[in-house]
């Protein structure tokens, strides 16, 4: 592996799981601060000044800047396969710190997701390299 | 309700990530994460049609996210717009011409098929 390749790799490494993370807790953050329900258009902007739910658009921003980083260096079907595991975290916070009831079903789902990222990342790894590296290896 | 709040996430999502992807490889790698740097990097991002229109249709898909968690679960709602990377994953292949291969298609569908479940 060339020193550029490792450099990637460890920087791919480092991002990815920040990305999951200030996603995870973003969406969390928005469902704990949301209200039952939004009836107006302008519900949709109000809402967006309670705490909680400015702290997870917040952590929403960081996500999409993050990803957008992330993006930069590494291919789209890499990046979406890996961060997608933070949709089985995201589903673990709901039953854990909101309490919602998740039946074995969801769970095998949530199994499934993970094992198809896991698969996806795992075929993808080595194919993430400099975008001027794909053009002259095409 | 809530479907539709998921098919307009779906849809807004996989058009923002490929035009994003699309825009940040023409702008290359961000390597300098100085506040300078960054800024001129926004600046440039900001001139940047692809990554105009991701912004967009990102837009579109946080609205209907908000409309989604106040009518369903946190549990449903992520989990349910994972269908998204299926979607980008063609669009990957077919409008970023990015080489996919079998095992990728293969780890898609089990994600497909763990949304589906996941979703009932």
């Amino acid at each position: 592996m060339t020193q550029e390749a490792a450099r990637l790799r460890l920087k791919t490494r480092l991002f990815a799981p920040v990305v999951v993370l200030s996603g995870v807790l973003g969406n969390y953050f928005m469902k704990r601060g949301m209200p039952a329900t939004l009836v107006f258009p302008l519900d949709y902007i109000t809402v967006l000044f309670r705490p909680y739910v400015a702290l997870g658009v917040l952590l929403l921003i960081l996500w999409l800047l993050l990803r957008m980083a992330l993006l930069s260096w590494a291919d789209l079907s890499y990046v979406v396969p890996v961060t997608s595991i933070g949709y089985a975290l995201t589903a673990l916070a709901g039953q854990v710190f909101l309490h919602e009831a998740i039946d074995w079903k969801r769970w095998t789902g949530i199994g499934l997701i993970v094992a198809g990222v896991a698969l996806v990342g795992g075929a993808t790894e080595a194919r993430t390299f400099p975008i001027h590296q794909a053009e002259t290896r095409r | 309700m809530r479907w539709m709040f998921v098919a307009i996430i779906v849809a807004a999502t996989a058009a923002g990530e490929v035009l994003q992807a699309a825009g940040m490889r023409r702008h290359g790698e961000v390597r300098d994460f100085r506040p300078g740097a960054i800024g001129r990097a926004m600046a440039a991002l900001a001139r940047n049609r692809f990554v105009i229109a991701a912004v967009a249709a990102m837009a579109v898909a946080f609205f209907a996210n908000l409309g989604l968690l106040s009518v369903a679960d946190l549990s449903f709602a992520v989990p349910a717009t994972a269908i998204t990377c299926v979607l980008e994953t063609v669009l990957a292949k077919y409008a970023l011409k990015e080489r996919v291969n079998w095992l990728r298609w293969a780890g898609a569908s089990l994600v497909i098929c763990g949304v589906a479940l996941v979703a009932q």
